[in-house]
């Protein structure tokens, strides 16, 4: 397996589970500095549990998760908030609430009981709302946002974090292909702007042409990682997913492109 | 084919002349506690107009002083800062458990400490300090088993609602047997407990309860920011750095403790806790249940309920008594109004 060279963040031979129900045990994953790495894997593989330990909601039974150098566990929760920020699956928009007090909602680590709304707060809050172009709704109720718009917005909560590393738990599961586009454009820009990115994702061909590192997960395992260029096969999907398919070059970006054979179209 | 509608259209145009509600509801609210305020200190056997009863709280009057400071003021306060402290628990314990009906009254915390008084009053017989204990110790008890029952890898609201409402019907029944088993005076002192009044409530028997809430409050204040995490669902909450469990078990403490003081001086008083803070929210239209403004609204329920209690009435009853029968009405009102939503 190629060496993914060095990270501020990685699990570090993890065991994690709910219960007693084990997901992963020994994982190790180093999520490469200044990567925008996107997971896949089937459902149930253990993508989101490997994230919310990654963001220290989840401790792992064994092994640790090691950020900058010292355990997360180690780590004040607040100032874990500061470095990593995650867009969790099932975030929820009190009634009511408007798009600008709501993204104001994820400077809450850089807050304390003394110093509340600073100047920094707000321009935290103006850049967020800006970079996922949801200024003009400032004032809205989130309840009358579209899916699209929604999804935005959660993304601004998470950017006015303005930690180093950001985990993205199934940004565009439920959104219109439109949708899922625009805002994966929008997380190719921030990783431009020198964000690492985290995103478990469902859709191979949009993980294949925006990954700059893929982590293919099954059973809780990690089964390949590393440019996505020469990550996806036809044999890597068919042995993860099941799925007998063809892979050809995407011919907008070059990048593999999985078409799924099904059964009207078998082998040869 | 229509080219696609820019993904990120200006917002509708009513966008940003929205107005915030929530200060000027919260400064109105203040406004009729202080107006109710003064209305009821002069409503009784010798009535007095507001500018009379202003006059005889700022001056000595001779005898409208008497009444207006000795004997009516305490009630009026008690209502006020009793009712405060029930909706701030209320607003604690819907906003933990996402349910309107996650309230302290509804998971069994009332009458698990009427249970206590009837411990302490048929069995023990001991006096006032007793009955306060009974309630205190039983509520807390009682408050304690739901949490502990509802616990399955954190505690969740709705979890936390079934739990409590299946303990309160136990408690309920075991309530109504230990009235059956006592003598008569018992039973009938126990029955005017356990139907919540502010009427015999002077400074003298208050002033316990005031000091604990005055250092509840404080502590209160400290937790809303974590409330508001809370809010947005226990992934987001701890990837701001929450620790959630943690902030979720001091809330309850809080609900509880707020709830408890106020139980063990006047006995339970249903469905303020229940109503105030979603008539708040209506009122503030703010996100989330605004605490500030569920305390004015408790306040103002309470010493509205009581006024029913005390002058509406043929005859005098006690508070407990009307807010059951507005938290009924308030019940219906929400059920009404969530069956024209849904069908």
């Amino acid at each position: 397996m190629v060496n993914p060279g060095t990270g501020r963040l990685r699990a570090d031979a993890v065991t994690l589970g709910y219960d007693r129900k084990t997901v992963s045990t020994g994982l190790s994953v180093t999520i490469p500095d200044d990567s925008f790495t996107v997971v896949v894997g089937p459902n149930a593989c253990g993508k989101s549990t490997l994230l919310r330990s990654l963001a220290r909601l989840l401790r792992p039974s064994a092994g640790d998760v090691v950020l900058d150098g010292e355990s997360i566990h180690r780590i004040a929760t607040k100032e874990v908030a500061r470095r990593v920020g995650l867009l969790p699956q099932s975030a929820l928009a009190p009634e009511g609430i408007t798009v600008g007090d709501l993204v104001a909602r994820g400077r809450y680590p850089h807050q304390n009981l003394f110093r509340q709304q600073t100047e920094a707060d707000r321009e935290a809050v103006a850049a967020a709302m800006a970079a996922t172009h949801v200024a003009d709704l400032a004032e809205v109720p989130v309840d009358e946002l579209s899916g699209g718009q929604r999804q935005r917005v959660w993304v601004a909560m998470a950017l006015a974090q303005q930690t180093g590393i950001l985990l993205l738990d199934e940004p565009t599961t439920f959104l219109d292909i439109a949708h899922q586009i625009e805002l994966l454009d929008l997380f190719a820009g921030l990783h431009r702007d020198g964000a690492t990115l985290v995103a478990v994702l469902h859709d191979l061909n949009h993980a294949a042409r925006y990954a700059t590192h893929l982590v293919v997960m099954k059973g809780g395992e990690v089964v390949a990682q590393g440019d996505p260029g020469e990550v996806v096969t036809a044999d890597l999907v068919e042995d993860v997913f099941g799925l007998p398919c063809l892979v050809i070059p995407d011919p907008l970006s070059g990048t593999p492109l999985v078409i799924p054979r099904g059964t009207a179209h078998p082998a040869p | 084919m229509t080219a696609p509608a820019p993904a990120h259209a200006p917002a509708p145009a009513r966008a940003g002349v929205r107005v915030r509600r929530g200060p000027l509801t919260t400064a109105a609210l203040a406004v009729a506690a202080l107006l109710l305020a003064l209305l009821a200190l002069g409503l009784g056997d010798y009535p007095l107009s507001v500018p009379e009863v202003v006059r005889a709280l700022v001056s000595d009057q001779g005898f409208a002083t008497t009444v207006v400071t000795g004997w009516r003021l305490p009630r009026v306060v008690v209502a006020l800062v009793f009712g405060a402290a029930l909706g701030v628990s209320g607003a604690l314990f819907q906003s933990l458990t996402r349910n309107p009906l996650g309230s302290p009254d509804v998971i069994g915390f009332s009458t698990g400490a009427y249970t206590g008084v009837l411990v302490v009053t048929t069995v023990l017989g001991t006096g006032v300090l007793g009955v306060s204990a009974g309630a205190l110790l039983a509520g807390l008890a009682t408050a304690f088993v739901v949490y502990l029952l509802a616990y399955r890898d954190g505690v969740q609201g709705f979890r936390l609602i079934v739990v409590g409402i299946g303990v309160t019907g136990m408690l309920h029944g075991v309530n109504v047997w230990l009235l059956l088993r006592a003598e008569t005076e018992v039973a009938m002192a126990a029955s005017i407990w356990g139907a919540g009044s502010i009427a015999l409530t002077g400074w003298s028997q208050a002033v316990p309860a005031f000091v604990v809430l005055a250092v509840l409050t404080p502590l209160v204040c400290a937790a809303s920011g974590p409330l508001r995490q809370l809010e947005l669902g226990d992934d987001a909450a701890g990837a701001h750095g929450l620790r959630v469990e943690r902030s979720r078990l001091v809330v309850v403490v809080l609900g509880v403790a707020l709830i408890a003081t106020v139980t063990a001086t006047a006995g339970p008083i249903a469905f303020v806790a229940l109503s105030a803070p979603q008539i708040a929210r209506r009122l503030a239209g703010s996100p989330g249940l605004p605490l500030v403004a569920s305390a004015l609204t408790g306040g103002l329920v309470l010493l509205g309920a009581d006024m029913i209690a005390q002058h509406v009435l043929p005859t005098a009853v006690p508070v407990g008594v009307v807010t059951v029968v507005l938290g009924g009405a308030y019940l219906l009102a929400l059920i009404v109004q969530e069956a024209r939503r849904r069908w």
